[in-house]
C-alpha cells in the first residue's frame, strides 16, 4: 500500500563494541527496503506514513513522523512488547503517542537474546535498546545539522522534533529521516542521564490493549492461513508408556479427516538442545480441515500403549524423596565452618521438612503452532519463548539449513516457562512436512496438562541451631527434587551463619520436568522463609528484626565470598515493607506474615494480612516492597508484581499435579485447581526502591516469597504451622 | 452435517457443520471470529464466553443445534471501536497481561454490569468467579468492573 523509496547505498552490517562489553547488533542499515508488517489494529489516531526509513534493526521512521519500533523479545504477558520499545523511544526522544510497536521475527543478525525467560529481557536488553535509540537520534540530529549548516551540538530534540534554538528552526524526525540514512553510524553515542528520562518511569499502557479488548487475532491459536489444515496429537496416557499400535480406520472415515499417522518428532540422530525436554516424542497425528472434526476423530482412535518403564505414583515419589533426603551426598554444595560441631553445642535445634507437588504450567492458551514446511524451506509461527533454539532443532529434524527456516513469534497466552520447550512447534513442522501442507497444531487442554515438562516435585529439610541467647549458630539445608534440588547454596542465609551446610540430591523419574516461573525459587523461597519465621520465633525475636540482624552480619562481616546477593538491598526492601505495613502495630483479627527473597537480580519483601473466613484463608492485603533498579514502566511493573503475588498465593493454596500408575490424576480445570476471582487478595500495595541502578528482573521475583508470607500469616491466624503444599485440599485448609 | 442459520453480531450466517459442533468452533473455524478463546473445552475457565440474547454463556459446551434464532454477541460485536464501557474500563485500568482470557472476562463483565450498576466486591467476585486469569489480573479486573458499572 505504501511506496518504497530505493537507496543506492549498499547495505552493510556494522558491528561495534558496546559499552559494558559485548557486540552490538541491530545496526544493519536497511534503507527503506521493507514495509513493517503492521499490527492488525493500531491506535485510532495514528496515520500510516507514505514511506518508512529504517535507521537500524530496532526502528523505522515514517515520513509523517510516525515511528515503528521493533520489539525483539517474545511477549508472554510480561509486557516487554511495551517496555522494551519504551527504552528505544526514550533515547530516540520520540513522541510515545506516535509510536507503533511491532513484534520482530527471529533475526540473529539484528538482535541478540530473543528469548523470554529468567526475567532477563530488560536487564540484558537495557544497554542495547538505549544505544539503538540514541544512535538513531544522533543520526537524525547530524542530518538536520547538515541541512541547516549548523553544528549538531547546537541542536536539541524533544518528542520527535529537532530544534535549533538560536534560529528558531525546527524539524520533525519524519522530515529528515531519509537524509539520516546517509549519515555515518556513530561509534559512540551519549546516553541520557536517568534524571532526564521522559518515557522511562512513566505509567504506560500495554501497546496491544486495543487489540486485546476487541478480541483481534494476536495469538498463535488465532492464526489462519491459506490452505491450512488442523492437526492434533495423541500422546501416551501415562509416563513410562509408549505406542505399540493403533487402528485409525474409524477416524479416517469421518468427515474432514485427511490423515492419521504415527511419527517421531525427535528421531534418532537429532541434535537436541536444552529446550528439547520431551517425555513423548513418539505421537499419533490426526489431521483434518476443522478443529471439531479432528477432535472427534481423535477420540475414535483405537490405540495400544505398552509399558516401557516404571509406572510411577505420587505415593512412591514421596517415599523415594523421603529416603533420599535422609542420605548424605558425597560433596556438599556449600560448607562453612563446622556445622556438626556447632549443632552439637546448640541450645536449641529446629528441624522441619517441607513438601511440594509437581505443577503444570497451564498457560491459558494451550500449546499450538503453525508450520509450513516445503522441500526447500520452513516458515513457522506461534507462541515460543526460545525461537533461536527452536530453529536449531528444526534444522536438525527437518534437515534444512537454519537460514531456510523463518520463525515468527505470536503474542503468547501465557508462558510461565512452558513455552521454553518447543516440542509442539517441532511436532507441527514434522506434521506439515509429512502432509506437504500448512498445518496448525492444537493441543487440547487435556493434551497440554498431561504432556509433562512440569515444575519438579520437591522435598527440603532445614535445620537451625540456636545458642542460649537465640543467636543463629548453625544452619543446614538439604534439598531433593524430581528432578534436581531446589536449593541455591549461596543464597541467604548463606553468608550470615558461621557454620553452614547446603546439600543437593536429585531423584530420577520418567516424568519430564522443566522451568516453571521462578524455577527452584518458586518452592525454596516458601520453605526457607517459612522456616526462618519459625526459627525467629524459637529465638524469641521479631521475624523482621531477626532477618535484619542476619543481614547486618553479612554487611559487616560476611561468611564466605560466594554470597550471590547484596545484603544492603535485601535489608532495604525489608525495612521499606516494615515501615509501609506499620508492622509494629498489630491488626486485631488479622494474621500477619512477612517474607523476603532475592532472585533474578531483584529484591522483594512482602507483608501479608490474612483472615480465616469459613475455615479458609482470605488474603485481605499484601504490602510488597521491590528493588529492581530503575522501573521502566511502573504501570506494567505493578501489574507483573500483582500477578506474581496472585499466582504465588494460588499455587500455595490450591494447585497440585499428582500421579497414579504413571498417569496424571488431573487433566483439566475441574480437577486441577487454579486460583479464582474470589480468592484474590482484596488489595495489593506496591512500593519501589528508587535507586537509579540499571534495571533487573521483574516477571518472576514477586512470586517466590509470597507463599511464605501467606504461610506465616496463616500460622498467626490459626496457631498452627503447615509444611505441605498445597495448603488447601478438597476445599479445606489442611491441618 | 446439517445446515444452520445463526445470527452473530447482528449478521446472519449460514453454516454447514455437525450438529454437535460447539458454538466456539463455529465462531473460530467457520466465521473467523477468533476473539472467543478456547481454554478448557469443559466450561471451567470462561475464555470462550459469549452472549446469547444478552446472557453470558460458555460457547465451548453449547452445541450449534441448540442456538436456534437466539442472538449471539461475541467480543467482536461488543463495539466497533473499543468504546463499550467494559472495554474502556479494561484500557483505563491496563488490565491485561498476556491478554488471552480477557475476551471472556470482558464478555462476562459486560453481561454483569448491565444489571448491576453499583456492585459490591463480593458481587463482582461471584459474577466473575467462573473466568480464570492465569496471569492473576483479578485485582485489576475487579477495579475495571467497578469503573465499567459506573459508566454503563
Amino acid at each position: 500500500m505504501n511506496t518504497n523509496k530505493t537507496h543506492n547505498r549498499r547495505s552493510f552490517l556494522k558491528v561495534s563494541a558496546a559499552t559494558g562489553g559485548g557486540i552490538l547488533f541491530g545496526f544493519q542499515i536497511l534503507g527503506c527496503q521493507s514495509e513493517p508488517r503492521l499490527p492488525s489494529f493500531i491506535a485510532p489516531d495514528i496515520t500510516i506514513p507514505d514511506a518508512w526509513n529504517t535507521l537500524n534493526g530496532y526502528l523505522k521512521i515514517g515520513s509523517n513522523g510516525i515511528i515503528t519500533i521493533m520489539s525483539p523479545n517474545p511477549e508472554i504477558g510480561q509486557n516487554v512488547k511495551t517496555s522494551m520499545p519504551m527504552i528505544v523511544a526514550e533515547e530516540l526522544d520520540a513522541d510515545w503517542d506516535k509510536v507503533i510497536v511491532q513484534q520482530a521475527k527471529l533475526d540473529t543478525d539484528l538482535y541478540k537474546r530473543q528469548l523470554a525467560g529468567g526475567s532477563q529481557s530488560i536487564r540484558f536488553g537495557w544497554h542495547m535498546l538505549r544505544k539503538a535509540g540514541a544512535t538513531a537520534r544522533q543520526m537524525l540530529v547530524e542530518a538536520a545539522a547538515k541541512k541547516w549548516n549548523v553544528p549538531s551540538s547546537d541542536l536539541t530534540t524533544d518528542k520527535g522534533v529537532i530544534y535549533h534554538q538560536s534560529s528558531g528552526n525546527s524539524m520533525g524526525y519524519g522530515d529528515i529521516a531519509s537524509a539520516a540514512l546517509d549519515i555515518e553510524i556513530p561509534e559512540e553515542v551519549t546516553l541520557k542521564e536517568p534524571k532526564d528520562f521522559k518515557i522511562i518511569g512513566r505509567d504506560t499502557r500495554n501497546v496491544d490493549r486495543f487489540s486485546i479488548v476487541q478480541g483481534k487475532p494476536l495469538f498463535g491459536l488465532d492464526l489462519k492461513k491459506e490452505g491450512m489444515l488442523i492437526a492434533m496429537i495423541e500422546h501416551p496416557p501415562a509416563f513410562g508408556m509408549k505406542l505399540q499400535s493403533f487402528d485409525a480406520s474409524e477416524s479416517l472415515k469421518m468427515p474432514g479427516i485427511r490423515d492419521v499417522f504415527a511419527f517421531n518428532s525427535l528421531p534418532e540422530g537429532t541434535q537436541k538442545q536444552w529446550t528439547d525436554t520431551n517425555a513423548f516424542p513418539e505421537l499419533i497425528a490426526i489431521v483434518g480441515t476443522s478443529t471439531w472434526q479432528v477432535l472427534k476423530a481423535k477420540k475414535k482412535l483405537k490405540i495400544r500403549w505398552v509399558q516401557d518403564s516404571e509406572a510411577e505414583s505420587t505415593l512412591k515419589h514421596d517415599e523415594a524423596m523421603s529416603t533420599l533426603v535422609s542420605q548424605t551426598p558425597d560433596t556438599p554444595a556449600r560448607l562453612d565452618g563446622d556445622p556438626i560441631g556447632a549443632f552439637n553445642k546448640a541450645a536449641k535445634i529446629i528441624e522441619k521438612t517441607y513438601n511440594a507437588p509437581f505443577l503444570a504450567h497451564n498457560t491459558l492458551e494451550p500449546m499450538n503452532f503453525f508450520a509450513r514446511v516445503t522441500q526447500d524451506n520452513a516458515a513457522v509461527e506461534g507462541p515460543i519463548q526460545t525461537p533461536e533454539y527452536l530453529r536449531m532443532t528444526l534444522s536438525s529434524v527437518l534437515d534444512l539449513p537454519e537460514d531456510k527456516i523463518s520463525i515468527m513469534m505470536t503474542r503468547m497466552g501465557g508462558g510461565f516457562g512452558r513455552r521454553l520447550y518447543g516440542n509442539f512447534a517441532v511436532e507441527a513442522a514434522v506434521i506439515s512436512q509429512r502432509m506437504k501442507a500448512p498445518v496448525k497444531l492444537i493441543y487440547t487442554r487435556e493434551d497440554d496438562m498431561t504432556q509433562g515438562t512440569y515444575r519438579p516435585a520437591y522435598k527440603v529439610t532445614y535445620r537451625a541451631g540456636l545458642d542460649a541467647q537465640g543467636n543463629l549458630l548453625a544452619f543446614h539445608v538439604k534439598g531433593v527434587g524430581i528432578h534436581g534440588s531446589p536449593v541455591f547454596a549461596n543464597r541467604f542465609p548463606a553468608g550470615a551463619v558461621d557454620h553452614y551446610l547446603a546439600e543437593n540430591l536429585t531423584q530420577d523419574s520418567n516424568i519430564s520436568t522443566g522451568a516453571w516461573r521462578a524455577p527452584r525459587s518458586n518452592f525454596i523461597a516458601i520453605a526457607e522463609q517459612a522456616f526462618l519465621d519459625e526459627v525467629a520465633e524459637a529465638a524469641g525475636k521479631d521475624p523482621i528484626d531477626f532477618r535484619l540482624e542476619l543481614f547486618d552480619r553479612v554487611i559487616n562481616n560476611p561468611v564466605g565470598s560466594n554470597n550471590d546477593y547484596d545484603p544492603q538491598r535485601y535489608a532495604g526492601v525489608l525495612k521499606l515493607v516494615k515501615e509501609k505495613s506499620n508492622w509494629d502495630t498489630p491488626k486485631p483479627g488479622i494474621g500477619r506474615g512477612v517474607s523476603a527473597y532475592y532472585c533474578h537480580n531483584s529484591y522483594v519483601a512482602q507483608v501479608l494480612d490474612v483472615e480465616i473466613q469459613n475455615k479458609l484463608p482470605k488474603v485481605k492485603k499484601v504490602y510488597c516492597a521491590v528493588d529492581c533498579g530503575i522501573v521502566v514502566n511502573p504501570e506494567g511493573a505493578r501489574n507483573q508484581i500483582e500477578g506474581g503475588i496472585v499466582d504465588g498465593i494460588g499455587h500455595t493454596l490450591f494447585s497440585a499435579l499428582t500421579f497414579e500408575n504413571g498417569s496424571p490424576e488431573q487433566n483439566n480445570f475441574h480437577q486441577y485447581r487454579l486460583i479464582r476471582h474470589k480468592e484474590a487478595p482484596d488489595q495489593i500495595d506496591i512500593f519501589f526502591v528508587d535507586n537509579g541502578i540499571d534495571p533487573t528482573g521483574l516477571g518472576e521475583p514477586s512470586l517466590p516469597p509470597i507463599g511464605a508470607a501467606l504461610m506465616n500469616a496463616i500460622y498467626k491466624a490459626t496457631g498452627k504451622r503447615r509444611y505441605t503444599l498445597p495448603l488447601v485440599q478438597q476445599e479445606t485448609l489442611l491441618g | 452435517m446439517a445446515q444452520y442459520n445463526i445470527n452473530v453480531n447482528e449478521q446472519n450466517h449460514q453454516i454447514d457443520v455437525d450438529e454437535d459442533t460447539p458454538l466456539l468452533w463455529v465462531l473460530r473455524d467457520h466465521l473467523n471470529l477468533v476473539g472467543t478463546k478456547y481454554g478448557c473445552g469443559i466450561a471451567q475457565c470462561g475464555a470462550c464466553t459469549v452472549h446469547i440474547d444478552g446472557r453470558a454463556i460458555r460457547s465451548c459446551i453449547t452445541p450449534i443445534a441448540t442456538i436456534g434464532d437466539q442472538k449471539i454477541t461475541t467480543i467482536e460485536g461488543l463495539s466497533d471501536d473499543a468504546s463499550h464501557p467494559v472495554q474502556q474500563a479494561w484500557i483505563e485500568h491496563d488490565v491485561p497481561q498476556c491478554g488471552y482470557c480477557q475476551s471472556g472476562q470482558i464478555m462476562t463483565a459486560a453481561a454483569f454490569v448491565k444489571d448491576n450498576r453499583n456492585p459490591s466486591d463480593d458481587q463482582i467476585a461471584e459474577a466473575m468467579n467462573g473466568n480464570i486469569c492465569r496471569c492473576g489480573t483479578y485485582t485489576r479486573i475487579r477495579a475495571a468492573v467497578k469503573t465499567a458499572a459506573k459508566n454503563t
